[in-house]
């Protein structure tokens, strides 16, 4: 079952605008949280164990807590470059709910003492950005932003700045840069961007959804908030559920809810005729997990992580039997590929490799050392570069061919896919 | 020469004053170069945008090549691209980019005779929960097939 925490009025056209957000409990929060202490809200954010929800699950108030102590001006960034293949539920939030969005972001720059924040939005979300700047406009008409947020001498203002289509700038760093104005390339850490972040400022960089649950902490408190979720893993979530489902969409459902239950229940199962083959849990990074192993999986940063593979940014993409994996591979190196920024020479050749390496096994020229030499490949790409990109283009290939080696062997074998005989070669450029 | 429309200098005159820092204004400035040339940006129009931002050219050469939505070389008045990454290719995204192409008759990535359209393959646009889809210059369409997708394109003014 869903258990709709954030998305309860998403279903309703007017809680995109002022009136209708506020109609619905929208900007109730922000005057009791302006008189709070700003510890005590940092306090509660800790207390609830909100994680981030853009990928890395790092917690909230953990993250806070580096912000230096001495008063030095500070920004917050939200990150809404949502880029990670398969995800789509910061979209979702920005079109359905933008002053939800305002509300926790307002509610957190006061809770880390920041006057200034930016939304970073990707590129090609036009549509997002259309809404988020109207809704800025109407709070700043309504006194929610600018100076003296009512009546608490506390001043914020808030910007949206517009991406121009880069993956790494979901990075922290790699969008700190892009903000910048430079080339959106990651930074080296430490200094963690808490320390020494936009213009060498402290800076806090949030996802869309976590900055959104910090308002819903203040409103039922921290332990009515674990009261969703595991012990570990609490509060709710925005799954993207996508791919050879019946009903993709986002759904929103506590940590620890069983994944085969969100294909099932939620997705409606898999279309008439086909099986499932294997799901792929936390965006295309994550390590994909075979049948057996979707069967067992509860949707919870320990069970995953346990797993081998991670919740990331909670985008479910599932893949059925009429797939072939080879070739899903093939779509996914090509783009850790062309999304390298090209500034460590591990990622930016081993990227480069990885590709040339499948695309030759799916035109038929593949050689069977060439299988274990993805893994090399791969595994020297851990861990060695500025940021976790390498990493990200590494851990698929690793878990694809390690789980579906034999369909690897079949394609180099034969000079063509196992599933799909030679009709998918000519799709890959 | 490219030169930018007085409302154009103007825009950019207000991104340059808008950010802490005025190299932030380099990405917008893009954007509203590129509109004001046909949906794409060659030396000119960086050399045109150094003179107006008083920023050299070299900086705003970086930032332009970095990133994708700004175009390299000419395109359709109508950019449509589809997305062939993971979740739409398991919902036939590649299938739909290749049925365009023939449909139009023109090569991925290149521009139709009459000028009207380039189609291009790009990568996740987060809209995998109604895949295949494309994006038409700025808007997307959702949950396509190949007959609905010409339509879409055939109705384009």
């Amino acid at each position: 079952m869903e258990t709709k925490l954030l998305t309860e009025f998403y279903h309703l056209d007017e809680f995109r605008g002022l009136e209708g957000y506020k109609k619905h409990g929208g900007y109730q929060q922000l005057p009791k949280a302006l008189k709070m202490q700003p510890q005590a809200i940092i306090d509660e954010v800790k207390a609830a164990g909100l994680r981030g929800r853009g990928g890395a699950g790092f917690p909230t108030g953990m993250k806070w807590g580096f912000l230096p102590k001495n008063g030095e001006p500070r920004y917050l960034l939200c990150n809404a470059d949502e880029g990670e293949p398969g995800t789509f539920k910061d979209r979702m939030m920005m079109e359905r709910a933008p002053h939800q969005l305002i509300e926790g972001m307002i509610i957190s720059a006061f809770a880390i003492g920041s006057n200034k924040s930016y939304i970073y939005v990707r590129g090609e979300y036009d549509f997002p950005i259309a809404c988020l700047e109207q809704a800025l406009q109407e709070a700043y008409k309504a006194g929610y932003l600018g100076k003296n947020i009512l009546g608490s001498g506390f001043n914020h203002d808030m910007d949206v700045y517009r991406g121009a289509g880069a993956y790494i700038c979901g990075e922290e760093t790699g969008m700190i840069s892009s903000l910048e104005g430079l080339k959106g390339q990651p930074k080296l850490k430490p200094p963690f961007p808490a320390v020494q972040g936009y213009l060498r400022k402290p800076t806090i960089v949030n996802n869309v959804e976590t900055l959104a649950a910090v308002k819903y902490i203040i409103r039922d408190g921290a332990a009515a908030y674990k009261k969703h979720g595991t012990e570990k893993s609490p509060g709710t979530k925005l799954f993207s559920l996508s791919g050879n489902v019946q009903k993709p969409g986002n759904y929103e459902v506590p940590l620890g809810y069983s994944l085969m239950q969100l294909i099932q229940n939620e997705g409606g199962g898999m279309k008439p005729g086909r099986r499932l083959k294997a799901v792929i849990p936390g965006g295309s990074s994550a390590p994909v997990l075979n049948a057996d192993e979707v069967a067992k999986a509860t949707l919870d940063y320990e069970c995953l992580a346990g797993m081998g593979t991670m919740l990331g940014s909670g985008a479910v993409i599932v893949i059925d039997d009429s797939q072939c994996m080879v070739d899903m591979l093939g779509v996914l190196t090509h783009f850790y590929h062309h999304e390298s920024c090209g500034q460590c020479t591990p990622c930016r050749e081993g990227t480069g490799w990885l590709n040339k390496i499948v695309h030759s096994i799916l035109e038929g020229r593949g050689r069977l050392q060439d299988i274990d030499l993805l893994t090399k490949v791969a595994d020297n790409m851990k861990g060695r570069t500025i940021c976790a990109l390498s990493d990200a283009a590494a851990l698929p290939v690793l878990s694809f061919v390690q789980k579906f080696r034999e369909e690897f062997e079949f394609y180099v074998r034969e000079g063509r896919s196992k599933v799909r005989g030679n009709e998918y070669a000519q799709m890959h450029h | 020469m490219f030169e930018l429309s007085a409302e154009g200098k103007s825009a950019v005159q207000k991104e340059l004053g808008r950010y802490e820092s005025k190299d932030s204004a380099i990405i917008p400035s893009l954007y509203i170069a590129q509109k004001e040339n046909k949906g794409w940006i060659n030396q000119e129009v960086i050399s045109h945008l150094s003179k107006v931002m008083d920023i050299p050219e070299s900086k705003i050469n970086e930032v332009f090549k970095f990133y994708t939505m700004f175009n390299q070389k000419p395109v359709g008045k109508f950019h449509v691209q589809v997305c062939t990454n993971i979740s739409c290719a398991l919902e036939g995204g590649r299938e739909l980019a290749q049925h365009l192409c023939k449909e139009l008759k023109v090569k991925m990535g290149d521009v139709t005779v009459d000028g009207r359209f380039t189609v291009s393959h790009v990568e996740c646009l987060g809209s995998c929960g109604t895949a295949p889809m494309m994006q038409v210059n700025d808007r997307y369409y959702e949950k396509l097939t190949a007959e609905s997708a010409m339509n879409i394109l055939r109705g384009m003014k």
